[in-house]
């Protein structure tokens, strides 16, 4: 065999071989590269039952109660959701219909105490007439559609 | 083949880039002006983040650059590795510091992006962490080649490096799928329509096409000084050298 084809040869081999390698560590640590755990996943007891994990879904429309620094809210997947507890600034993305982060520990069956509240922002990037347009013409599709 | 080792002697491609270079230079200025110029004067106002969203011109663009070089520095460390190409030897070397640099932007742009809309500088979320590791390997990359005098044992051991981390760019790129990450899925992709309104969208791909030119206007810089430097004891450079003092 040629030195250049056994250089390539090898380089191929070792990159399929280290491919295979990461693969396989990723694959075992999958469990601790998830960032947050759905209410969903928590109900069903897959998240740590003690210590601090952190709880992601959608804020519930008209379930932000304020209170001083003190934020409650319910934080739902659409199948399950969570009661949040929250003391401390929101930062600018927080607000209802929005996707959350939250750090805490939970408190009870479906109640979390959130030491750190953080927005989570979608892929959708539009001018703010769009989006007023957009919201009209949903709004008018579901209108239509229930008459 | 025989076009590579025609262009391929440093002399050739010395002579090659430098014709080269104020042609880039003026493409990259000109897209730069224009695309910052529609990116922060001419596109709309986010309906959700107002003004702040205006950082993406920057850090979007340089967040593929830094995938695109590593990939191209991989690419060029393999092929100076298996067919001892001198010149891909010398591009991946100094296309390092470049990678090095739009990776660092991309994570400083993010993070200034991420407190006022995440709530946080930095989270360990798969996108972040694995974009921060490809910045680690630029680094050992670059300080592997420069604990080795010799041009080529600094090129065939770092080649190893740049190739076993290519790894981590589909890591990188698919995090956000396959992991829960704070960071938000592509707006942009190849197979589905855009998440981005047209007005925004211009100027994104402007500012990305300009960088993507500034880093074909570095490399051919970065590429001659280092070509003159291995080469000085060769006559052309010693004549070059000579007629200009």
């Amino acid at each position: 065999m040629r030195k250049q084809n056994k250089r390539l040869l090898f380089v191929l081999i070792g990159l399929a071989g280290v491919s295979v390698a990461v693969w396989l560590v990723l694959s075992a640590f999958s469990h601790n590269l998830v960032f947050f755990y759905s209410p969903t996943q928590v109900l069903a007891g897959k998240a740590p039952s003690h210590g601090v994990f952190r709880l992601g879904g959608i804020v519930e429309k008209g379930s932000i109660k304020k209170e001083g620094l003190k934020t409650t809210f319910t934080l739902t997947d659409l199948r399950h959701s969570m009661v949040v507890h929250y003391k401390g600034i929101l930062p600018d993305l927080f607000r209802q219909g929005q996707g959350v982060v939250v750090q805490g520990r939970r408190a009870g069956t479906t109640t979390f105490m959130a030491s750190q509240v953080l927005a989570k922002h979608g892929a959708n990037y539009m001018p703010p007439d769009v989006a007023a347009e957009l919201k009209r013409s949903m709004a008018a599709k579901a209108k239509a559609a229930l008459s | 083949m025989k076009l590579i080792h025609k262009y391929g002697a440093p002399k050739r491609f010395y002579d090659l880039a430098g014709s080269m270079v104020p042609w880039l230079a003026a493409l990259t200025a000109v897209l730069m002006v224009v695309g910052l110029y529609l990116g922060l004067y001419w596109a709309p106002r986010d309906y959700q983040q107002g003004n702040a969203y205006r950082i993406m011109f920057i850090h979007v663009p340089n967040a593929w650059m830094s995938m695109m070089a590593y990939v191209a520095m991989a690419v060029l460390a393999a092929a100076g590795y298996i067919w001892n190409m001198r010149l891909a030897d010398i591009l991946a070397k100094v296309t390092a510091p470049l990678g090095a640099s739009f990776t660092l932007t991309a994570l400083v742009t993010g993070s200034l992006w991420g407190k006022p809309m995440w709530g946080t500088y930095w989270v360990w979320d798969a996108r972040l962490t694995s974009e921060l590791i490809l910045f680690f390997l630029y680094v050992g990359y670059m300080a592997l080649q420069a604990s080795i005098d010799d041009p080529r044992r600094a090129a065939h051991a770092s080649a190893i490096l740049a190739i076993v981390g290519v790894v981590n760019i589909p890591i990188i790129h698919y995090s956000v799928y396959w992991w829960h990450t704070l960071h938000q899925p592509a707006s942009l992709t190849l197979t589905n329509q855009p998440k981005i309104y047209i007005t925004m969208l211009i100027p994104l791909i402007m500012m990305s096409l300009a960088f993507m030119f500034f880093y074909l206007t570095m490399l051919c810089v970065r590429a001659r000084s280092e070509i003159l430097w291995r080469e000085r004891n060769a006559d052309w450079v010693r004549k070059l050298v000579g007629s200009r003092t």
